[in-house]
């Protein structure tokens, strides 16, 4: 069985030139917005805006500018789904649709998926959406067509500055924390990674080098599995149950009682 | 912010709302038909049936809007049954899974009840008066069926706020009380309902009528409370109804839904049949613009470019 495979981004090299998200569509032939009319979203130079079925790779701009603009900072990451080693989607599908790959990544099989969009829902991410061609949920594959005959994923190949870097998890952990360091060396002391440990969802199998906040970024700080829930909310249901049909039956006593009473309570007086 | 700021719309809109609203109804109008049905008398006898009838057409309905939000409305069965395996299907720790196979269980003691219901109304029908038929009518089947058919119609009410708390969407997952809100509207939605309908049909005896009343009186109290509660358990992600959809929440769902009808209840302590009616219609109101605040107010919040959208 091969080892668990997986991307780090080093989003202190990222240049904003979405290479990776042209190299995503191409190789997954997936649609433009619009029929490919540009629609401007207003936000920087981002226009793709977020990442969804015909989106699996989206490449987000947080411009820090001073409110004179003397004095900023751009921040550019490439974002793409984790391929969570705890998967919420997975965890939540109805249909079985989505299934944990031999090298630890994440797919949503199109043949299986009937638009429930559960997973949708429970991703913590905001990775999955509808592709509105298959008319099923769909999201990164982290390239599974590409890993099964030995190559390098679409986004990872193209990217210019290896700020997308792909290889065995194990080894990647390695390469950033020495990154990290080096950044710590040179005075960023922002510089940390996110979801490279267990702490974010078992792990990100997809995870970041960041130098700010994961807010920042719009990444969620700790996000958590969604049958966290389950147990609390189906006591609480089942409670409210056995009450509701309690309180019918009490009803119905009462009404019978009263129907006894009343002709007592006409004698008397 | 909360962790679920960060998340995507799953664009459950108005076939769900009218799901949750119908099912909601179905399962407790099945759960009254019950209580009428095991521990009443026999001039409640209509009122059982027609309650068994909101069930299994709500059930059927309930199925139908299901399959119309899928986006593969065709590839329904895939909840049921794998797909690729033939095996099937069952998720214990999901509840769209569960909730597949609850409706579908409900559904079959719904057609059950309501069969046995139609024996007895139309029992000139040849193939009513059967034996199977007459069999569903028997005190054992017919209780058998009551009871398993209300443990899931109360399973059909509540689950669809579990589905919701088991997510990592805004408002849905940040409260584990959804559930037993949206299972205590679907108590005084299914009692309004089967009010209306009763008056409609002119099937409801004025003491089943009487009792129905006191059972929604007392649920819209509750609902009350637990909404709240509710509330009050959202924490700071409460803020989102500063908006439009607060004010609908308070003057749509507590005022018109909830206050209003207590106060025609407390006004006409006769339960005079057109305040009844006035107020039954003001808590079915009510209980459609919950679900509608509570889906669309979350749909309304999504990450976008590296903010987040809010309504």
């Amino acid at each position: 069985m091969p080892e668990a495979m997986g991307f780090y981004t080093d989003t202190t090299v990222c240049i904003g030139c979405k290479a990776c998200e042209v190299a995503c569509k191409e190789w997954n032939q997936l649609p433009a917005r619009n029929g490919g009319q540009i629609e401007m979203s207003g936000d920087s130079y981002d226009n793709t805006q977020r990442l969804d079925g015909i989106h699996w790779r989206h490449v987000k701009f947080v411009e820090q500018f001073s409110e004179e603009r003397t004095d900023g900072r751009w921040l550019m990451m490439s974002d793409v789904c984790k391929h969570c080693v705890n998967a919420p989607c997975l965890e939540i599908c109805p249909t079985g649709a989505i299934i944990r790959t031999e090298f630890d990544t994440v797919v949503i099989q199109s043949d299986t998926c009937n638009g429930c969009r559960a997973c949708i829902a429970a991703c913590p991410f905001g990775v999955i959406d509808i592709n509105d061609v298959s008319n099923v949920a769909q999201k990164c594959t982290l390239c599974y067509d590409r890993l099964q005959v030995g190559l390098e994923p679409a986004c990872s190949k193209a990217c210019p500055t290896d700020s997308i870097r792909f290889g065995p998890i194990r080894e990647l952990k390695q390469q950033a924390e020495t990154r990290v360091q080096q950044l710590h060396q040179l005075g960023e002391k922002r510089a940390h990674l996110y979801g490279a440990d267990d702490k974010i969802l078992g792990g990100l199998n997809s995870f970041y080098l960041l130098v700010d906040e994961p807010e920042v970024y719009g990444l969620p700080r700790s996000p958590r599995m969604p049958t966290r829930n389950l147990l609390p909310a189906s006591l609480f249901s089942t409670a409210g149950a056995v009450l509701l049909a309690l309180l019918g039956m009490v009803g119905l006593r009462k009404r019978r009682m009263d129907e006894h009473v009343s002709p007592q309570d006409q004698a008397d007086v | 912010m909360s962790d679920t700021f960060f998340t995507a719309a799953p664009h459950w809109t108005w076939w769900i709302i009218f799901y949750f609203f119908i099912g909601g109804i179905a399962g407790a109008a099945f759960l009254l038909a019950s209580l009428l049905h095991l521990f009443a008398q026999p001039t409640d006898r209509p009122l059982a049936r027609l309650g068994y009838y909101v069930a299994f057409i709500g059930a059927v309905v309930s199925g139908l809007l299901l399959t119309l939000d899928l986006n593969r409305p065709l590839r329904f069965w895939h909840m049921l049954i794998e797909s690729n395996t033939g095996a099937p299907m069952f998720k214990s720790w999901v509840p769209m899974s569960v909730g597949s196979w609850g409706l579908l269980l409900f559904g079959l003691f719904a057609f059950l009840a309501a069969l046995a219901a139609l024996g007895e109304d139309r029992s000139d029908i040849k193939l009513l008066n059967s034996a199977p038929v007459r069999l569903l009518r028997r005190r054992g089947p017919s209780a058998i069926i009551a009871v398993l058919g209300s443990i899931f119609g109360l399973f059909l009410a509540g689950y669809t706020g579990v589905l919701l708390a088991v997510s990592n969407r805004p408002i849905w997952a940040d409260s584990t009380l959804l559930g037993l809100l949206f299972l205590v509207s679907a108590a005084s939605t299914g009692a309004a309902a089967l009010i209306l309908l009763a008056h409609w049909r002119r099937a409801g005896h004025p003491e089943s009528l009487a009792w129905l009343s006191w059972f929604d009186q007392r649920v819209l109290l509750a609902e009350l409370l637990v909404l709240v509660v509710f509330l009050v358990s959202l924490g700071s992600v409460a803020q989102v109804f500063l908006s439009w959809w607060g004010l609908l929440l308070l003057i749509g769902v507590v005022g018109v839904g909830i206050l209003w009808p207590l106060l025609l209840a407390r006004q006409h302590r006769t339960h005079a049949r057109r305040e009844l009616i006035r107020g039954a219609s003001l808590v079915l109101i009510g209980g459609f613009l919950l679900r509608v605040v509570v889906l669309l107010s979350s749909e309304q919040i999504h990450v976008i470019g590296s903010g987040v959208t809010t309504p």
